[in-house]
């Protein structure tokens, strides 16, 4: 079981949909957890924590980035 | 993967949450594990004040260790014992150009031993490591971060990874090869890379400096800010401009500042710290220029690579700590970097890279603005060599004048008479 932990960035238009409902449904097996987030009228980001199979995080947070959300790990960028 | 702390001395309180306010001991951590928000070095400013005084300072290394008593360490510094202390140039040719009184330049140009400021946080942060107990070193890196970690580990014998993205230009790449580290070429875009440093400092017990051990190596800016007041006389300037990538120096500056005003080694201190960015990677400039607390990441495209950071980790606070002090954010155009570039080392002689050209360039934007006034002192951060970018002014300083071997010749090329002898 991993852990992984990423900070998902909302464009405007994907604020209000239920992105992270539907992934839950598409991957059972990988629980999320949100632990931060902010979510406004024109910006929306959220610090979710994935645990489970590595794969099965892997093919979840493709699925994400799929529905035009962004995702990057939870230090952003670390290449300076 | 969090390493125990060894004894730790009385004067590092622990680590803290930024958000939550939740508290850690000094070990490697980065996250806060509740909320996920970035931590903090806290310090016990109780049993620092009595000991910390100018005379203290002014009695220690000519290194930015002279202000180890504000720095993440338990012991004696072990690396980069002679990293810091870079000279505060008064610079009367810019200042004159420029409109200015009481300029100064702090020259990390000839920072020991990579020429840039990277030395400070880097000396810090492998410092740190050896009291953890790691005896390998990582950074994910493009340029002047991996030169220094490369460097450091070298001399300090410690094993070094150095990851890159896999169509890095062939000199940057030398820079890191020849301190021998493992340097990792990385197939996959910026992101990728990106990606896997943050798995890999999560996976493995290695010190991956600007990850797991970054509340450690962050620490090591405030000491531009540091040795800026002290070679001014123990007096804090009216303004600090600084150049931005992750925002991280700017918070730095800003808590440097703080401490000393807290400690009362300075009676005032109305410092306003000024952020400066490329046009073409301005995620922290933009969100002050409209107002925002919060920034919207971009893709880099700027000729200033040592900036060019599109999601930076520290941009929230960057903007809070400029909007605190007053102070305030430009940008500029590649164009606008050269030609500060040029400027700088054609009136004070100092050739440094990109970043330099962005901190004058912002500079000059921001005393024509009025912004600057002539009479305030200012300090410009100058944090990188020129010799590491030259490709970046390639076109705009002409070229040599050819002669035959001749003092005829060579006389009439350049006027200067007696050619008729």
């Amino acid at each position: 079981m991993a852990h992984l932990r990423f900070h998902l960035r909302f464009p405007e238009d994907k604020i209000k949909e239920p992105v992270l409902c539907q992934i839950n449904r598409a991957f059972p097996k990988v629980d999320t957890n949100i632990r931060r987030a902010d979510v406004r009228e024109k910006t929306g980001w959220m610090d979710v924590e994935f645990s489970g199979d590595p794969a099965e995080i892997e093919r979840a947070i493709a699925g994400i980035r799929q529905k035009g959300v962004i995702v990057d790990p939870i230090e952003l960028n670390v290449v300076e | 993967m969090a390493t125990p702390a060894p004894m730790d001395s009385d004067k590092i309180k622990g680590l803290v949450c930024r958000e939550c306010g939740k508290e850690y001991p000094a070990v490697s951590l980065h996250v806060c594990d509740m909320c996920f928000g970035p931590l903090e070095v806290q310090y016990n400013y109780k049993v620092i004040k009595p000991r910390l005084t100018r005379k203290a300072i002014e009695a220690g290394p000519k290194s930015l260790w002279r202000y180890v008593d504000l720095l993440p360490i338990a012991g004696n510094p072990t690396v980069g014992l002679a990293a810091g202390f870079t000279p505060l140039v008064p610079a009367k040719n810019l200042g004159d150009e420029l409109g200015l009184d009481t300029l100064y330049l702090k020259n990390d140009t000839v920072n020991h031993p990579t020429l840039s400021f990277k030395d400070r946080v880097v000396s810090v942060a492998l410092t740190r490591a050896r009291e953890l107990g790691y005896d390998t070193v990582a950074c994910a890196s493009t340029g002047n971060l991996a030169n220094s970690v490369a460097a450091h580990a070298a001399a300090a014998k410690m094993q070094c990874y150095v990851f890159i993205p896999h169509d890095l230009e062939a000199s940057k790449v030398l820079g890191n090869l020849v301190y021998r580290p493992n340097v990792v070429e990385v197939e996959g875009n910026y992101d990728d890379v990106n990606r896997l440093c943050s798995e890999i400092a999560g996976e493995h017990r290695w010190a991956f400096v600007n990850v797991n051990l970054r509340p450690y190596y962050a620490e090591g800016s405030k000491t531009l800010a540091y040795e800026v007041v002290e070679q001014l006389g123990w007096d804090a300037p009216d303004h600090i401009i600084v150049p931005m990538a992750s925002g991280s120096l700017l918070t730095k500056i800003w808590k440097g500042l703080n401490e000393f005003h807290k400690l009362g080694l300075i009676d005032h201190m109305a410092t306003k710290v000024d952020g400066a960015q490329a046009e073409g990677c301005s995620p922290i400039a933009t969100a002050h220029k409209l107002g925002r607390d919060f920034f919207k990441p971009v893709k880099p495209t700027t000729i200033a690579k040592s900036l060019a950071i599109g999601n930076p980790a520290d941009g929230y606070y960057a903007l809070k700590a400029a909007a605190e002090s007053g102070g305030t954010m430009d940008t500029v155009t590649d164009e606008e970097i050269v030609e500060g570039m040029t400027l700088l080392a054609q009136t004070e002689g100092i050739f440094a890279e990109t970043a330099g050209g962005v901190t004058i360039g912002v500079l000059k934007k921001l005393v024509k603005q009025g912004i600057i006034k002539r009479t305030e002192t200012t300090v410009a951060l100058i944090t990188g060599n020129g010799l590491k970018t030259q490709e970046a002014v390639m076109n705009a300083v002409g070229r040599p004048t050819r002669i035959s071997p001749s003092l005829v010749h060579f006389q009439k090329t350049f006027g200067l008479g007696n050619h008729e002898r």
